[in-house]
């Protein structure tokens, strides 16, 4: 199966370690990942604040990157949630690149998706001796409903201990431009999910999107809480490092 | 702090002022967190909360989209019941309708039972402009009356009282203090409001839900006191927006298990008062009069908007503004308008129109929560998302902002301009960076390094360290597929 790695262009730019870790743990899976050059970024940022043709000239570059795949894989819920929830509508006055559209919805998964559900590999065979508490990033579970999945990668890591978010579902203030446009009602949603995670004592912070990771991870470095903050593929390679490797 | 409708100030500003306010953030918090632990245990009681909801949908959509069909039925059948009933394109006729009742019975004192809908037509001031007394019943509406302020919650009016905030109002109002025991402050408040069931000229009440079938009137209260507004005095008024109908009582047992459960987590609620046509010859009580002032306000221009149209199907339990991450930081008065949280960031816009609410689907992270909540499916966050885009498409947005999304889809549509811009994004930040964070806080993202340390670039983006990575394929034996 052809798979291309959907990076973001956040990961692309901030945080291309995560994207190394993705490649590297799909390289543990048996999956070669190609990264398509064409692809810049999928236009949420645009079209969460109103401009859709905006959205849509850029979000092009991810119909014209991934048409030759199988499968494509992202490290973001949100992004992957933006695909799936609007690019059939926001592509939908042009009969070509909808019928696009509609494929990349079909192919395209958040990473821990793709493991879970589509390579059925829960785990890793990795090892990472810290407490982590873990944020369910928003888009993630209500755009595409991944709730389970990471979870249940995280389970599967040995020494690891899990100590539950308090109120993990609401929303750490990233949405974005929002959090510019609308800075201080998002501070005031940051400093509380970092008080919250730094309450639980864990060491490490995980989460499914470096949108939501930068602001809490940002918040917390401000407000000089020493919590480490990691995607999830990150904090999975790491522990395979450690560990043992693939376990079927 | 107190926000009209002729409030011009942004919800910017507003919300500034709300977050400096700790006594209503804690307020808020307390509240919405137990209001929604209830309605978590309530929902998992009744079982199978999926498909409630979306019957609850399936209802109201079907309703709202035959509208004119049911609403005809509901007038038909409320006249044959003896109801007069009024027409009233805005605020202002439906303010005339009642101004009109009032002064023909020569009202000196309205008592009311909490309705959004009056809230909406600033009934109130209306009514004391022209020197009529009006009390409010409930006792959130009886509590911010007191404190001359709006609801901040379509459920809990004064949800951002302390109690000790409330032990004061009601000890200037009754010049005696009563210290901050729940059960004094509620005698209190009963004390005084049973004087006014009993001398009110006037009820005026809302109305959760009109039946089609039969022209009735239905109320949800937990006190009790809907019944009294509308039982005791000679004439009730009713308003009632013009979505709120639905087609027969099969209905209304589905969205009587909804409505409780979604508001306040409770199984049932403790009065619902089902009321066709005025007092008839055999009855011993009810009013010899029953008006109903039937408003659009905007309403009417949502209908056959593939967009919005969903909007009409808010059975307003204001369940989305107890999960609302926004509505927990900034409380209801931030929004500037009657309806908060996020049924109000998308419905003000809507029925208003006004250049002071432009910027307030802005005021939201789309986290989803509040679809998630709504017990009808209101995609809230799509329509947010929509408002925004009709306020860009409009140039109702800011210049700058303009401009700064035509450069980003300048930039980001080619490839090859994306990696251009993005090194020289790279180089340009050398100056700013310490220990990879640029910590500086000026320049147009002053918004999220005032409070944030914001990543620097990578010194080498994945899509260059992608050309370098040797990919060490583990081959396993079956094919995963």
């Amino acid at each position: 199966m052809k798979v291309a790695l959907f990076a973001t262009c956040l990961v692309d730019n901030f945080y291309p370690h995560v994207g190394e870790s993705m490649v590297r743990i799909l390289n543990h899976c048996g999956v070669e990942v190609e990264f398509p050059e064409a692809q810049t970024c999928c236009g949420q940022p645009a079209f969460n604040s109103g401009y859709q043709e905006q959205a849509r000239v850029v979000g092009r570059t991810l119909l014209d990157a991934f048409g030759d795949y199988d499968y494509v894989v992202s490290p973001s819920g949100s992004c992957t949630g933006m695909i799936h929830h609007y690019y059939p509508h926001l592509f939908d006055s042009d009969p070509g690149l909808a019928r696009i559209a509609h494929e990349l919805v079909t192919k395209t998964f958040e990473f821990s998706q793709f493991l879970v559900n589509i390579l059925g590999v829960t785990d890793l065979g990795a090892r990472f001796s810290h407490t982590v508490t873990y944020h369910p990033s928003c888009h993630g579970a209500r755009l595409l409903g991944v709730k389970q999945e990471p979870l249940e990668l995280l389970a599967r890591v040995r020494d690891l201990n899990l100590v539950e978010l308090p109120h993990a579902q609401d929303c750490c203030g990233f949405g974005g431009a929002f959090a510019v446009k609308m800075h201080e009602i998002s501070t005031a949603m940051a400093t509380e999910k970092a008080d919250w995670v730094t309450e639980t004592g864990a060491e490490v912070l995980v989460g499914t999107d470096m949108g939501c990771l930068m602001n809490i991870g940002g918040r917390l470095r401000h407000m000089g809480r020493s919590v480490r903050v990691m995607h999830l593929a990150e904090m999975l390679l790491e522990g395979m490092e450690q560990g043992s490797g693939v376990k079927g | 702090m107190s926000a009209g409708a002729k409030d011009k100030t942004s919800v910017i500003e507003r919300s500034h002022a709300a977050l400096q306010d700790d006594f209503l953030r804690a307020a808020v918090r307390f509240t919405t967190d137990r209001l929604k632990d209830r309605k978590h245990g309530a929902t998992e009681e009744l079982g199978r909360w999926e498909e409630w909801r979306e019957q609850g949908r399936e209802i109201r959509a079907h309703t709202v989209s035959h509208l004119d069909y049911y609403l005809r039925q509901f007038v038909d059948n409320a006249r044959c019941a003896g109801a007069e009933i009024h027409f009233a394109a805005d605020a202002q006729e439906a303010s005339a309708a009642v101004l009109g009742i009032v002064h023909e019975k020569q009202a000196q004192l309205v008592a009311k039972s909490k309705s959004m809908v009056s809230e909406e037509i600033h009934i109130n001031r209306r009514l004391e402009e022209q020197n009529v007394r009006v009390v409010e019943t409930d006792l959130g509406e009886y509590i911010i009356q007191l404190a001359n302020e709006m609801p901040s919650h379509i459920i809990i009016p004064a949800i951002h009282k302390t109690r000790e905030q409330i032990k004061d109002l009601f000890t200037r109002d009754g010049g005696q203090n009563l210290g901050t025991d729940t059960k004094a402050l509620v005698a209190f408040a009963r004390r005084k409001l049973r004087e006014t069931f009993l001398t009110a000229d006037i009820g005026m009440t809302g109305c959760n839900f009109g039946i089609a079938e039969s022209g009735s009137v239905v109320l949800f209260t937990n006190e009790g006191n809907a019944d009294m507004v509308s039982a005791l005095p000679k004439t009730h008024i009713v308003v009632m927006g013009m979505e709120r109908v639905l087609p027969t009582f099969a209905d209304l047992e589905v969205m009587a298990n909804l409505l409780p459960r979604s508001a306040t987590g409770q199984k049932v609620i403790t009065y619902m008062s089902v009321i066709t046509g005025p007092r008839r010859a055999q009855e011993r009580c009810g009013p010899e009069e029953l008006h109903v002032v039937i408003l659009d306000n905007g309403r009417s221009s949502q209908l056959g908007d593939a967009e919005f149209q969903d909007v009409l199907n808010c059975i307003r339990c204001g369940a989305c503004l107890n999960v609302c991450p926004v509505y927990r930081h900034i409380g209801g008065h931030a929004y500037g308008s009657v309806y908060p949280g996020p049924i109000g960031a998308v419905l003000t816009p809507l029925l208003l129109q006004g250049e002071e609410f432009v910027d307030l689907p802005s005021a939201s992270s789309l986290c989803g929560a509040c679809y998630e909540a709504c017990p009808v499916k209101i995609p809230l966050d799509d329509m947010l998302v929509a408002l925004r885009r009709r306020a860009a498409e409009s140039q109702r947005t800011k210049r700058g902002e303009r401009a700064a999304w035509r450069s980003y889809a300048i930039a980001f549509a080619k490839p090859g301009r994306y990696r251009l811009v993005t090194r020289m994004a790279r180089l340009a930040q050398t100056p700013l960076v310490h220990d990879g964070y640029i910590e500086s806080t000026w320049g147009p993202l002053m918004g999220w390094t005032s409070s944030r340390h914001a990543p620097a670039l990578a010194p080498e983006s994945f899509r260059d360290r992608f050309l370098r990575m040797k990919q060490d394929v583990r081959t396993i034996k079956s094919d995963p597929q």
